[in-house]
């Protein structure tokens, strides 16, 4: 109860809530076989070790990686992004090679890239979307004339709810020569993810959108990309052996898992990996794809005023609601919402870029999840006439 | 049409804690709102999280704060809160507006402030600072508080 109303949650975007079968999970590591992984030569030791490991063979069957030992667990998408630019991006980026972008990217997707190519003297390009949030790819084809050395992208847009076309672009760049790198951190909540079928290089995502703990994701790659990488972090855990003037690092996954790993958010992952998996992410999206096709019918109607952003074929958009209310400020339009409990983002969720490209200061978002209703999107309409008549427009 | 909200949902009595009448008439018709000309100190703050943005402007004579005036857009509670220092602070002498705190600015403000809102809040007082720092007038002591940011 909040503010003494049903909870309304349409920030899913932002984190999803946790089913009982991951918070149960991760309890019962914490309540019955509490260890380190990788060390105990007793019981306990050796089941947290193998509940791990299993979360990562669920993971990686979750996204069909070929291989699970090309999951790397980390902590949200960020640090999977930061890993490839810190470990590949240090080797393969020098003066003058580019990296090719779009103006749609989480700040996830874009900062460190610029701190790299500031350090190595390259060059960033942005593949530029229409007004209604659609990536040009016309100017990609161009773009890929300069010989990219990487394309790195959103496969869900967290602002517009974009669905790009991820297979297309992929071949578009491997023609050109170039390795792509997917933030898949709106993609596998919403949509069936298939590594192998979207043909990318590096895939990344955060746990705590898709049902898991907060501090749990990973990094996807190919086998061979993941060995010649160096390390990202060093330490414990991702070492073969050590001497005291140099080391050998241990194989993939494990040489990116340095230190003590977050093992009860891993297993939380795997769990939730599951619990999607049997949901079915077909059935999953089809009910978002209903939500969305039912809040852009909705809302309009009751809500004459309101303004939408981004995609308006809920074919090409994921469960995310960007919107104003003309006249009153998207901080407001959440503040008076929440009386009501209903929970909505307000702010530039991230995509700064995006919101001066769109000229907005900045949105105020509705976002779903599984366990999202029509009820809730009926809530939010009554809640924005309410938020009308208090601000009398 | 929806059926069975506004009955049970919507009961508007909670709302006027933070949204009260004087706060949405002041975002409204903000008072002393639009360009002075030769100003003697402006500055621009904003809160880029949010996209709250103010442009504060004075003109100083003899001492004596003789005009001022804002611009910008952005929430409700950043814009009356412009709207009431502006007034509060209009005709007084540089002294008693550099001693003019973030405390006085709630006070005047007059509703319970979360602290997700207080940089809304804070904007107009933050931006106050700058523009007396330019004109050699600022108190250091007197700072503005900012929560941790929110990100993601
Ligand atoms: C598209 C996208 N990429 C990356 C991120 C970063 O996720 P995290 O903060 O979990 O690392 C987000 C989260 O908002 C996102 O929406």
């Amino acid at each position: 109860m909040i503010n003494g109303h049903k909870l309304v949650y349409l920030d899913s975007a932002s984190s999803s809530q946790k089913p009982s079968a991951v918070i149960d999970a991760m309890d019962a590591y914490y309540r019955e076989y509490n260890a380190n992984v990788h060390r105990g030569i007793y019981t306990i030791g050796e089941k947290a070790t193998a509940e791990y490991e299993k979360a990562r063979a669920r993971v990686a069957r979750f996204i069909n990686a070929p291989d699970s030992h090309e999951i790397v667990f980390t902590r949200n998408a960020t640090e999977a992004i930061n890993l490839v630019s810190y470990s590949w991006g240090r080797r393969n980026i020098s003066r003058g090679d580019v990296i090719v972008l779009t103006e749609m990217e989480h700040h996830a997707n874009l900062v460190p890239w610029q701190i790299l190519v500031q350090e190595k003297d390259g060059d960033l390009e942005f593949i530029p979307i229409t007004d209604d949030g659609i990536l040009r790819l016309d100017v990609f084809e161009v773009l890929l004339r300069l010989k990219p050395k990487l394309v790195a992208f959103t496969h869900v847009s967290n602002t517009l709810g974009t669905i790009n076309p991820v297979r297309e672009m992929v071949e578009m760049a491997h023609a050109a020569g170039a390795l792509v790198l997917i933030d898949g951190a709106q993609a596998v909540p919403h949509v069936p993810v298939d590594v192998q079928e979207l043909g990318c290089d590096f895939y990344a995502f955060s746990g705590h959108k898709m049902l898991a703990p907060m501090g749990s994701g990973a990094l996807w790659a190919r086998r061979e990309l993941l060995e010649a990488m160096p390390p990202f972090l060093a330490g414990g855990e991702m070492i073969r052996e050590v001497h005291l003037r140099r080391s050998e690092f241990n194989e993939i996954p494990w040489k990116f898992e340095a230190g003590t790993p977050a093992v009860g958010d891993a297993i939380g992952l795997g769990v939730a990996a599951e619990y999607l998996q049997a949901l079915g992410m077909d059935a999953v999206r089809e009910h978002e794809r209903d939500l969305v096709a039912y809040a852009l019918e909705v809302l309009p109607r009751e809500v004459p005023a309101i303004e939408l952003y981004g995609p308006l074929d809920p074919d090409l958009r994921g469960g995310v609601i960007p919107f104003n209310l003309p006249g009153i400020h998207p901080h407001d339009v959440a503040q008076v919402l929440d009386r009501f409990g209903i929970a909505v983002r307000a702010g530039h969720h991230c995509t700064m870029p995006l919101h001066e490209r769109l000229d907005l200061a900045a949105t105020a978002r509705a976002s779903f999840n599984v366990y999202s209703t029509r009820e809730d999107i009926d809530a939010l309409a009554g809640g924005l006439m309410e938020v009308q008549k208090v601000f009398n427009v | 049409m929806l059926v069975g909200i506004g009955v049970s949902r919507y009961t508007p009595a909670s709302m006027d804690d933070l949204y009260r009448d004087y706060i949405l008439e002041h975002y409204r018709r903000p008072h002393n709102f639009g360009v002075i000309e030769d100003a003697d100190a402006s500055y621009e703050g904003a809160n880029p999280l949010c996209g709250d943005r103010i442009t504060l402007m004075l003109g100083v004579k003899d001492g004596i704060v003789d005009r001022v005036g804002f611009t910008g857009r952005g929430c409700a509670i950043s814009q009356a809160s412009a709207s009431l220092l502006t007034d509060e602070i209009k005709g007084k002498p540089l002294s008693a507006v550099s001693a003019f705190r973030a405390d006085d600015l709630l006070d005047l403000l007059g509703i319970e402030i979360s602290p997700a809102r207080l940089k809304c809040a804070m904007l107009s007082h933050d931006s106050l600072q700058h523009v007396l720092s330019d004109l050699g007038a600022a108190d250091p002591t007197n700072t503005t508080p900012s929560p941790a940011e929110a990100g993601a």
